[in-house]
Formats: structure tokens, sequence, C-alpha cells
């Protein structure tokens, strides 16, 4: 059998090389997904039609259009009708091209996990004086948050995997180092095997710590 | 001296007229329960007095500060909610926050005391409703008894002019209800202004120094405790009580 897992043991340091750069795209667009995930999920549930409107236009189009379509649109369209975005690089294109699109997935859980926290916490919040601004930072957020981290990690999980795509706009991350280790020498199998197990394990390590966080946000509700 | 005076609140939810234009006053330290069937609009009510619904139509006075429904602005608002705390039917406690996190939130976030001096304080209220030992638990690991001392707690930290309890034995166990009566009772006696909606008929009694019945979105009758409930005048007001008595008899 044509198969050598000695090869898989030589490219991985060679692949693992590159774990900053897919990571730093995770988060960054994770840090972004988040900030416009929040707005949109205000502005969905603002009593403002424009506003409202404005948000589900926004959701039904990034979650329509595949990743890819959207990278090639950023990094390779928008150069076209605004010159400023030339100076862009790739890893940036990434970014918010990632970012952009799980906004709109973000907005919808936030959306959801706001909504699931009992009205009578901000009826308290307003009855003991608190603006709306306070009751939100230190009341409704915090308990939002418990309800909204399940599928926030999985947002995060959706994210990590996606990196993969940038090597379309020719950023070198682990998956293209791969590939680029792959078409040296012919060992296909194993150089993707071993990129798949680097991902595998990127993710079990993040799971363990997304539980750990869970159980630290619930604290408050064991009884 | 007058501490809340409402003159002709309205409230209608869509189609349905809640409150036909109700006025009324309570005393510094005076002590108002409000009772009446369900859907006659007491709860409503109350939670028109700090704008947890706001009244089509109103001029409502607590304290010193003066609002008129159909023009004051938020600013004013949060000003009139400053006047009273309220006490819920479900106690609707922070649930992120432990007992005496509850008690202090508003006195650091809203009355910028510092935190120390909030904790004394926060302290001293849970030793009065008899829950210092429960300081650091959630509200998730108190019993429904033990959550809505917490709130009464938390309610008296802002030294409000009035205190606001809607309902607040309702979703309590039969044996529960007593601990926390116990406790409201024994701020009446400090002569706190306190408005109290309750199908608490002998505790509406007790420690009420006035009582309004309410039907149908009007006031039916109003009178000192003792006199309303020994002699009430409409028959609306006797029927309901007649039924209330033959109830409790059933059981």
């Amino acid at each position: 059998m044509n198969f050598d897992p000695a090869y898989i043991l030589e490219i991985l340091p060679r692949i693992i090389q590159y774990i900053p750069i897919t990571l730093l795209m995770a988060v960054a667009a994770m840090v972004l997904a988040i900030a416009v995930g929040l707005v949109l999920a205000f502005m969905r549930n603002s009593q403002n039609k424009f506003l409202s409107s404005g948000a589900a236009v926004y959701i039904s189009f990034f979650r329509a259009i595949p990743m890819l379509v959207q990278l090639f649109l950023i990094y390779y369209g928008l150069p076209q009708i605004f010159p400023v975005f030339t100076k862009m690089d790739a890893v940036t294109a990434a970014i918010i091209g990632f970012g952009f699109k799980q906004a709109a997935f973000l907005a919808e859980i936030f959306r959801a996990a706001f909504n699931s926290v009992d009205k009578g916490q901000m009826e308290a919040c307003l009855t003991v004086g608190m603006t709306k601004v306070q009751a939100y930072r230190r009341i409704i957020l915090p308990q939002a948050a418990r309800n909204a981290l399940p599928g926030t990690g999985n947002i995060f999980i959706s994210l990590i995997k996606e990196t993969s795509l940038a090597f379309t706009l020719g950023v070198v991350e682990i998956f293209a180092e791969a590939k680029m280790q792959a078409a040296e020498s012919f060992r296909f199998f194993e150089a993707y095997l071993a990129v798949a197990l680097i991902y595998w394990v990127l993710i079990v390590i993040y799971s363990y710590l997304q539980e750990k966080l869970e159980k630290y946000l619930d604290r408050p509700y064991r009884t | 001296m007058l501490m809340i005076k409402v003159t002709n609140l309205r409230k209608s939810f869509k189609d349905l007229v809640v409150l036909k234009g109700i006025d009324l006053e309570v005393k510094d330290g005076e002590v108002l329960s409000i009772i009446g069937p369900s859907g006659s609009g007491k709860s409503t009510l109350i939670r028109c007095l700090n704008f947890l619904e706001r009244p089509d139509s109103a001029i409502i006075e607590i304290g010193n500060v003066k609002a008129d429904a159909q023009r004051c602005t938020s600013r004013e608002i949060r000003k009139l909610r400053l006047q009273t705390a309220m006490v819920f039917q479900n106690y609707n406690l922070f649930r992120n926050k432990t007992a005496l996190q509850n008690v202090t939130e508003a006195l650091i976030v809203v009355k910028k005391m510092p935190k120390k001096q909030a904790e004394e304080l926060g302290m001293e209220l849970l030793r009065q409703v008899g829950l210092e030992d429960k300081r650091d638990n959630y509200p998730a690991t108190l019993s429904g008894g033990q959550q809505q001392r917490v709130s009464i707690a938390r309610a008296l930290a802002l030294r409000p002019h009035a205190i606001l309890f809607d309902e607040p034995t309702s979703s309590l166990d039969p044996e529960l209800v007593t601990e926390v009566l116990q406790v409201i009772k024994k701020i009446a006696e400090m002569r706190t202004t306190m408005i109290i909606v309750t199908h608490e008929m002998e505790f509406a009694r007790d420690v009420s120094d006035k009582v309004i019945f309410m039907a149908d979105g009007q006031i039916v009758e109003q009178g000192p405790s003792k006199e309303f409930f020994s002699h009430p005048q409409h028959e609306r007001t006797k029927q309901f009580l007649r039924n209330y008595h033959a109830g409790s008899r059933a059981l």
C-alpha cells in the first residue's frame, strides 16, 4: 500500500508553524462577528422599522451567499469599485469576509438569547432606577451570554474551519501549507490527513475550553 | 403629608380598557391595600405608578416628583421610578447575582455608593429579613419565600419613598406565605409607605390603614381597613368578600 505514516510526522511541524495565522484569522473574525452581530441583534429587536428591516436584509443576504463567493467579492471585486481597497491585504480581506458573514448567524443566536432572558429581569432593573444601558450591561447581557454560548461556540468552530478558504486569496495558513507540501511530494493523502488531524486537535482543545467556560457561566443557575 | 397622588389614571391595551380614570392618595407612612377580582386592573394600576406600563393619561405625584403621563420624558420617568421600589409576584431577583449582590447592585450602580459601605448596608438588610446566612447564595438555590425576602431587602436598600408590592405572595407555596407576610408586616410597622396588591384578605385587614376594592377598572369602594371589612357598603364588595370567605371555609 502506498501510504507513508512517517511522512505525516515529517510535515506536521511544518504545517504547525502556520497555526498562528489560522488562529489569528479565526479569532479576529470572531471578534468582528460578535461586535457586528450584537449591533444587528439590537437593530433586529428595535421598534424602529427602518433599523429592524435593515438588519433583516443584512442577515438574509449574508446567510445566503456562499463563503467563497463573498471572499472573492471583497478581495477581487471591491477594489474595482473603490480603489482604496487595492491596498487591502488578503488576510484583512479574509477576516472581514468571515466576520461579516458569521455576524449574520450570530445576530440570530444573540437575538434568541436576549429574548430568552425573562422580561421580569429588565423590569426589576428599571424599578431600582437603572438605565436601560446599565440593565443590559450588568444583568441582561451576562444572562444572555450563557444562553448564547453553545451556539456561539459552533460559529467559532465553523470559523476555524472556514479559514482554510483563505488560501484562495493567497493566504498561507495551515491548509495552504499542506497543499504546497503535497504538490511537492505527491503524497496527497498524508499531507491532507496531517492537516485534517491538526484541525481536529484545534477543535478538541477549543471544545474543552468552551466546556470549562460553560460550567463557569452556569454557576449561578445550579441548584 | 401626601406621599402619592394619582389623578385620572387611564390605561387601555388596544381595545381593552383596563383602567377607567383612577384617583388615589396615600399619606406618608400609610399602608394601602388594593383588592379585587382577577382582571380588575389592580396589577396594571400599581405597574402604572412606576411606568412599567405607560398610562394613556394620568398625573402621578410621588414624593417630590410629578409626572404627566402624556408628556413626560424618559428622564422624568426615571426620576419617578427612583421614588419607589417594587416587589414582584415572581420575585424577579437578578439571576446572575448572589443574594447580597441583589441588594447592593442598585446602591453601587445607581446610587454610586462605595462597595464596602453598600455591602455593610446590604448585610444589615439581609439580617432584617432573616437571611444573613444566605448572602452568597444565588437565587436558584433559594426557596420562593427566601427569594421574596431578598427582593424585599433589595427594595428597602434604596430607601424609597414608597414600596409597591404586586401580589407578593401569589406564587408562593402556602407554607412559605407566612414568612413573607411577617416581613412585610414588620416593615409596615416601621411606618413605611406601601401599596400592596394582594389576595390575602386577613393580611390586608391586619396590615393596612386603608383598603381599595377594584372591579372592572374602577374603584368601587375604599375606606379605612377595619370599617371596610366589617361594614362594606357596595353590593359588589359584599359579594366579593362573601365569595372569598365561602372559599376559605370550603377549605
